[in-house]
């Protein structure tokens, strides 16, 4: 119900909301826990396992029952905390894991089965008979598992990420965060303020403490004042720091427009990058609950949390509140409810030297042992002296204590430390580097305590960080100190909840203790203890002290907790944003993308690129008769190809000769200026890495091109062998594969073509077979080398990046005057597979150059990289699989890359494999399909008949192992 | 005790209050034939299969922690047997077979479920590729089926189909790959071995190997000097370090790779689903929270935790590929500590010290191998002989070059495999 | 994780490649035989502490670093230029 007269609320601004289709009104500045608490809706959840009802326990973002599924279709979010979502005109919020609805839950008859379904029930049983589990039992299980659900739509909202800098990051905005900003940004650093609420301010909103004379929330509000005039202090309210990193990284995510019904251009959510000099932990305290029978009825809250509902939100969740409590700070919410009017029906305190507390009847040495009540909280049976009472009351207030929010310090591996006057972990000092833990977070749990640990923590920031100032007048404030005696379960019968969602109780614990779970994380591990949305925030503590319990240890004996990021639950779409769609990786374009989309190729990727698969012309339907024009025309005429995406790297020093040599395992020293050569580099483990072409352009000078799937890796190589193993060779790498934009063009007719093109014609100059040099193209300056990859006599041309569209347009159009044009690449892969060259497809990272054919070319005169390796015994010899071409001879044609290759009486099992094909292609130069592969001592089996078998496509092939070069094995038309 | 559906019913009727512990706690004793060291879900089932398989429970499992600690208790419980080379594919197959008995074989229900691991890819080169593997595996005797497009589709329908940046070609299914429940492997092994007599020692560190020319004699602990006529190293995560006790240099890097679950949801995804470009893979626990990993942080790291470069990486990849689970919240992350190897294949091998064994270098690999390794393992153990199902794990495969085992093609960098 | 680049000053992780153990940069003799080169390639000493590293700055000035850098806590002790580590 709704307290006059209390409240940071805006009652002249009312809101209103649905929640599971009834129409509520809250006010601005209420959260869904608090609107639906000031109507007076308590029962809100289901548990996971036993299906209980459950309604709000906390004021914040630790909450485990009240979980609720807001928005529908595409925006549908699952698992929203009620304690943070902020209400709008429009909010729709519906309960979930329960059917038919939440009151009438038809899992609820779990509960009954409970004493079957104690700690690790599962391990034990859903065994017989053997197919059962995975028909029966588990799709039984992962139906009735789960929290809400996601809509299976693609997401629809926008998200965000950023990076931010700073000298000092403070997180959270209670009393000690904010002076540690005050401090700091008066000292001039620049300061980030980070806090997950909506208001800055932390418990001083809760609270009723006076700081400086005034209402704490009214300091907030001048400070706050203070802190937004200053340029080198960033508020970021809305933003919870989620994890701490190495180097002085935070994750941070800022919820941006989940208190809005969705503003165009806005982001849902922006995940945050911070990177701070220093920072200052100042996360504040979370409360515990106390395990007692039923203790997980709506309408049991922890004590803190109803005084943040009365003070902050003004509303009393009930009419008839009754307090429990272990420690002093259970008294001020028994004061500020009397205060307000709200009825306390007792004050139940489990010290025997409890202090008095005016107006309200204090039950001192008591317990509350059980509870009653269906849907929500109607009694509580009180255990004292004198026996057992039942009292009628509508919310129990409750508190075990507090728990310093320690859960970033563990982020780096640190462990906490146990507080014996606390009764509490405290962080361990260090634990994350250049962060200090400050305020209640750090075991301070007064107010003034935290204003001077704020303060104190911002001047050894400003210290470390050179900058001058920090002294400050501390404000006055409350300084009561902290007393509390140990209750972690009242003794009892009956089911005590530790774990509210997950639905583990003290019995659990103890159980999985006597089946020996003793280590905390066994017991954690077995009972699902601390797993649930909140990841133990509100039970860790309690549980281990059960288990230290009943194992006869102390509780830092036991073992610790131990938290691990996000601090709360980030979204998949936050931390991934900018991905989805085509945002995932950059996307990489040629010159003659555009020209290529024009006339209709299909763009596809080739690694980040995307290339032309082929151009179809009119009257063609299928892919295959688009590459067969294109294979025929240039075995026939002309045809040109864009392979700017081959990568070209420019090498230049007056070493660049000698360092050729040291790379590639063939010599470059040698190759005259104006010549290219073909090169193959390994490895230094003796395996193929990449080849491609090499022209020397001056006696300093050399261009090296790359496949296009190695040209980072092949640039990262370089650069290696030369800063890490010949830093004493003058040479220089620059990658030039975006400045050039380089065109083949192949076919019995390019040298015609280009006469005609270029400037001045070819049979001018000296361009035999793999020469190469400077040429001009209507007076751009472009570079000419003639090499094929398709077998043909052929040249690329390239010229730089920006004349690259105008003259593929050029090209295509003179070509197709000769009866040629542009080709695609699954021509250009018929085109090398008949010529038996090699891609990625067999220089996959297993072969070697014996593999491949090519043992020849690792020179015997020098030393290079991978040479001794490839020495090795298992890199060479007839039980390799070498590379051979296969041509079908049976009754079936087909080849089928990814097919193994078999003897031909012999079994298709992994015992009898002979090798496997890699690549095959319809020859329309042959006429028939063919083929490349490994096969096992395959250079001495040529004309030998091979099965090969493909069960996945039921394939069976005879195949003749042929040499792998089809077509003109002689070279006669590359060179003509 | 035997555990059954009656058994539940019993104790649940009279108050739980019957059973009993999975193991025991014992105290070491000064001797035993066999040390393992590590109680991992490797070194548990090494121990398991001594004893069921080969009588020998004269054996001590010394644990520095507590058992199934360590990767074991935190991978994304994927089992498959989708590799392609000589030497892993029969070794996986086995591993697969074992984990197929499972239940039945250790009365424990480590919630194996062969719900089907489809691995995508994205072009042509990729499904070249992934036919080769699916060709292998079934020649192996396993189980693939090549998906097209539209295949994919009607398994996985959620998949973004039009609008990504690398489009969806088809998939590898291998129907027989799933998820386990992974601590219930560590336990239900523990369980086992503890029952046949097996000593389960935790927080019980080795701190030192007795070799005496050249022949093993035991262990330095911190809770004593064991003596033993056999010991084993099986610790994943720091095989270096124990190595080094026997003066050992080994082929491991170790690198942290990370992992992720998301809060429970209602079940939207029934398979294991492998992402060809983005080093992504995703399946959902009977929990229903959504697990998920990617690719290592790429440095070496014995911390288990990892940096947002990586983090950010793999939501990325789920973001593009599946985007339908954007408003899915990661409730935790965490990292295992991989023995990365120059192959990216494991070791189960003899050392130069007699008595002395190696198993380690589990790669990404480990969790779907506890069957088959510590079966393997305990076969070498105790009759110095390799299983035919292992016989390719060997230690000088690298000096050689002979039956390297490279699935990813990246060569002698150790963290690209 | 952010490593102080020599020439380009303190960038974040992303922008570098991460290699091996610095011992990649002690490439031996051809002719040292098989053992040696096995454990050049192969065998690691993998430390649980501080270990020297090779990491290169590939989206910023193209330089090969040896980096200081602890396993276990993260921590950068140090960034030089590989090729004047070597000399």
């Amino acid at each position: 119900m709704r307290v006059e007269g209390k409240g940071l609320i805006n009652r002249g601004h009312p809101v209103s909301f649905t929640f599971d289709g009834m129409r509520y009104e809250g006010y601005e500045g209420d959260t869904l826990a608090s609107a639906l608490l000031a109507n007076d809706v308590r029962l809100v959840a289901r548990s996971f396992k036993y299906h209980r009802p459950r309604g709000i326990l906390t004021a914040g973002s630790e909450e485990p029952n009240a979980l609720v599924t807001v928005g529908r279709g595409a925006r549908q979010e699952p698992n929203v905390r009620a304690t943070v979502q902020e209400i709008y005109h429009g909010l729709e919020a519906r309960s979930q894991n329960r059917w038919p609805n939440l009151t009438w839950d038809a899992l609820q008859v779990n509960d009954l089965a409970a004493p079957f379904f104690g700690a690790g029930f599962y391990y034990k049983t859903f065994m017989w008979p053997k197919a059962f589990w995975e028909k029966v039992y588990e799709p039984a299980i992962r139906r009735a598992a789960g929290l809400g659900a996601l809509s299976g739509e693609n997401n629809a909202d926008s998200y965000e990420k950023a990076y931010a800098f700073c000298d000092l990051l403070v997180i959270g905005a209670g009393p000690t965060g904010l002076m540690a900003a005050l401090v700091a940004g008066r000292a001039g650093a620049d300061v980030i303020l980070a806090d997950e609420d909506a208001s800055l301010g932390g418990r001083l909103l809760a609270e009723t403490h006076e700081v400086d004379g005034m209402p704490g929330a009214e300091w907030v509000r001048e400070v706050l004042e203070e802190l937004g005039e200053m340029p080198n202090v960033r508020l970021m309210p809305r933003t919870t720091v989620t994890g701490a990193h190495d180097g002085g990284t935070f994750g941070a995510l800022e919820r941006v427009a989940h208190h809005t019904i969705g503003r165009a251009g806005t982001p849902l959510e922006c995940f945050w990058r911070i990177v701070a000099k220093r920072s200052i932990l100042a996360a504040g305290a979370l409360e515990r609950p106390v395990a007692f029978r039923n203790n997980d009825r709506p309408g049991i809250m922890t004590a803190g949390a109803v005084r943040a509902y009365l003070n902050r939100w003004g509303v009393s969740p009930g009419k008839m509140v009754t307090v429990f409590t272990n420690n002093d700070s259970g008294h001020r919410t028994a004061r500020d409810l009397l205060d307000a009017g709200v009825h306390v029906a007792a004050l139940i305190d489990s010290r025997h030297d409890a202090p008095d507390c005016a107006g309200v009847r204090v039950l001192k040495g008591a317990q509350v042992c059980d509870s009653g009540g269906r849907l929500g909280l109607e009694s509580i049976t009180i255990r004292s002296v004198s026996g057992e009472d039942k009292l009628q009351t509508d919310c129990l207030a409750m508190s075990g204590g507090w728990n310093p929010t320690v859960h970033m310090t563990c982020h780096m591996g640190g462990r906490p430390v146990w507080n014996q006057d606390l009764e509490a972990f405290v962080p361990a000092e260090g634990a994350i580097p250049g962060m200090r833990a400050a305020g209640a977070c750090n075991g301070v749990f007064s107010t003034a305590g935290c204003l001077r640990a704020g303060a104190e923590a911002a001047a050894e920031a400003l210290d470390a960080l050179g900058v001058a100032g920090g002294a400050v007048e501390l404000p006055a404030a409350e300084d009561d100190p902290y007393r509390i005696a140990p209750l972690w379960a009242v003794p009892g019968k009956g089911r005590a909840w530790l774990d509210f969602q997950n639905d583990v109780t003290v019995k659990d614990v103890k159980q999985a203790a006597v089946e020996n779970f003793r280590s905390v994380e066994h017991m954690k591990r077995y009972t699902t203890q601390g797993m649930a949305t909140d990841q133990g925030k509100n039970s860790n503590v309690a549980a281990l002290a059960i288990l230290a319990d009943v194992t006869g240890r102390a509780i830092p004996e036991t073992g610790t907790t131990t938290f691990r990021p996000p601090y709360v639950p980030v979204s998949i779409a936050a931390m991934g944003a900018g991905s989805q769609g085509k945002g995932f990786a950059p996307q990489r374009f040629t010159t003659s993308h555009k020209a290529s989309v024009e006339r209709g190729a299909p763009m596809i990727e080739a690694g980040l690129w995307y290339r032309p698969s082929y151009f179809p012309v009119s009257g063609e339907t299928t892919w295959r008769q688009s590459c067969d024009r294109e294979v025929n025309m240039v075995r026939e005429s002309v045809g040109v190809c864009d392979v700017s995406t081959l990568g070209k790297i420019d090498i230049q020093g007056k070493d660049a000769a000698e360092f050729l040599d040291f790379v590639y395992t063939n010599t470059f020293s040698t190759l005259k200026v104006g010549r290219c050569r073909y090169g193959l580099m390994l490895r230094e483990d003796g395996f193929v890495m990449d080849d491609g072409t090499t022209a020397r352009l001056s006696e300093t000078h050399y261009v090296m091109t790359t496949t296009t799937a190695a040209a980072g890796e092949v640039m990262r190589h370089l650069e290696f062998v030369h800063q890490g193993l010949r830093p004493d060779l003058d040479v220089n790498f620059i990658s030039v594969t975006e400045q050039w934009a380089q065109f083949a063009v192949a076919g019995p007719k390019s040298r015609e073509l280009l006469d005609e093109l270029l400037d001045e014609p070819l049979s001018e100059g000296d361009w035999p077979f793999m020469a190469c040099g400077a040429v001009e193209v209507a007076g751009v300056k472009g570079r000419l080398f003639r090499i094929s990859f398709s077998g043909e006599h052929a040249y690329e041309l390239a010229v730089p990046a920006r004349y690259g569209d105008s003259l593929f347009r050029l090209l295509m159009a003179r070509a197709e005057e000769k009866g040629g044009g542009p080709y695609g690449m699954e021509a250009l892969n018929v085109l090398r597979i008949e010529k038996g060259f090699i891609t990625h497809a067999e220089i996959h990272g297993r072969t070697t150059a014996f593999d491949v054919g090519l043992e020849k070319m690792v020179s015997g005169k020098k030393d290079c990289i991978g040479k001794t390796m490839s020495e090795r015994p298992g890199l060479f010899g007839d039980d390799r699989e070498q590379l051979v071409g296969l041509k079908p001879v049976g009754p079936v044609k087909q080849l089928a890359a990814g097919a193994h290759l078999f003897n031909e009486k012999e079994e298709a099992v992994r015992v009898n494999d002979q090798g496997y094909v890699t690549s095959v292609a319809f020859s329309p130069t042959l006429g028939h399909m063919l083929g490349m592969g490994f096969l096992k001592n395959g250079r001495a089996r040529h004309g030998e008949t091979i099965r090969m078998v493909d069960h996945l496509r039921g394939l069976e092939t005879y195949c003749e192992v042929i040499d792998p070069v089809a077509f003109d094995p002689e070279g006669g038309r590359v060179r003509g | 005790m035997r555990f059954s559906g009656l058994r539940i019913l019993k104790e649940g009727l009279t108050g739980n209050r019957g059973w009993t512990p999975h193991w025991r706690d014992p105290a070491p004793k000064s001797e035993y034939d066999i040390v393992i060291i590590g109680g991992g879900g490797h070194g548990l089932s090494t121990a398991y299969y001594l004893a069921a398989e080969h009588g020998l429970t004269n054996v001590a499992v010394l644990e520095k922690g507590y058992i199934g600690g360590g990767n074991v208790g935190r991978n994304t419980t994927i089992v498959r047997a989708n590799y392609f080379l000589p030497g892993n594919s029969e070794f996986y197959s086995h591993s697969l077979k074992l984990w197929e008995g499972l239940e039945e074989e250790l009365n424990y229900n480590v919630m194996h479920s062969q719900r089907g691991l489809i691995n995508l890819f994205h072009s042509d080169g990729q499904r070249d590729a992934f036919a080769r593997r699916g060709n292998a595996m079934i020649n192996q005797g396993d189980d693939a089926v090549l998906l097209d497009r539209e295949g994919v589709r009607k398994y996985l329908p959620y998949l973004d189909f039009d609008n990504v940046r690398f489009p969806v070609y088809g998939g590898l299914l291998h129907p027989r790959g799933g998820t386990a429940r992974h601590d219930a492997v560590a336990w239900g092994y523990a369980r086992g071995a503890d029952s046949r007599g097996v000593d389960l020692i935790q927080n019980c560190e080795v701190t030192g190997i007795d070799i005496e020319n050249g022949v093993v004699k035991g262990v330095q602990t911190t809770r004593g000097a064991i003596r033993a006529k056999k010991v084993a190293m099986v610790v994943a995560g720091r095989s270096g370090q124990v190595a080094a006790m026997a003066g050992m240099r080994i082929p491991v890097e170790s690198h942290v790779l990370q992992a992720f679950v998301t809060e429970g949801l209602k079940p939207c995804i029934d398979h294991v689903v492998s992402f060809g470009m983005g080093h992504f893979y995703i399946s959902q626990s009977d929990k229903g929270g959504l697990v998920f990993g990617g690719d290592l942080d790429m440095y070496a790291s014995y911390a288990q935790r990892g940096n947002l470069p990586l983090v950010e990486h793999v939501m990325e990849a789920g973001m593009t590929l599946m985007p339908m689970i954007g408003k899915a919240k990661v409730l935790r992350s965490w990292g295992g500590i991989m023995d990365m190897t120059p192959d990216g294949s494991p070791i189960i091998d003899k050392t130069h010290v007699e008595g002395l064994y190696l198993d380690c270098g589990w790669n990404y690999g480990g969790f779907k191998a506890v069957p088959a390794s510590g079966n393997c393992f305990a076969h070498l153990i105790a009759t110095d002989r390799h299983h035919a199902a292992a016989e390719k794990f060997r230690l000088d495969r690298f000096r050689s070059g002979v039956g390297l085992m490279d699935e990813e093609g990246t060569g002698a960098q150790h963290n690209l495999h | 994780m952010r490593i102080t680049c020599p020439i380009c000053g303190e960038r974040d992780r992303r922008e570098f490649y991460y290699k091996s153990a610095a011992v990649a940069l002690e490439r031996p003799d051809p002719e040292a035989g098989d053992g040696v080169w096995n454990d050049y390639l192969h065998l690691r000493e993998n430390p649980a502490g501080v270990t020297r590293e090779l990491w290169y700055h590939e989206t910023g000035c193209s330089a090969w670093l040896v980096v200081t850098r602890n396993t276990v806590s993260h921590e950068i002790l140090d960034a030089v230029l590989a090729s004047e580590a070597r000399a």
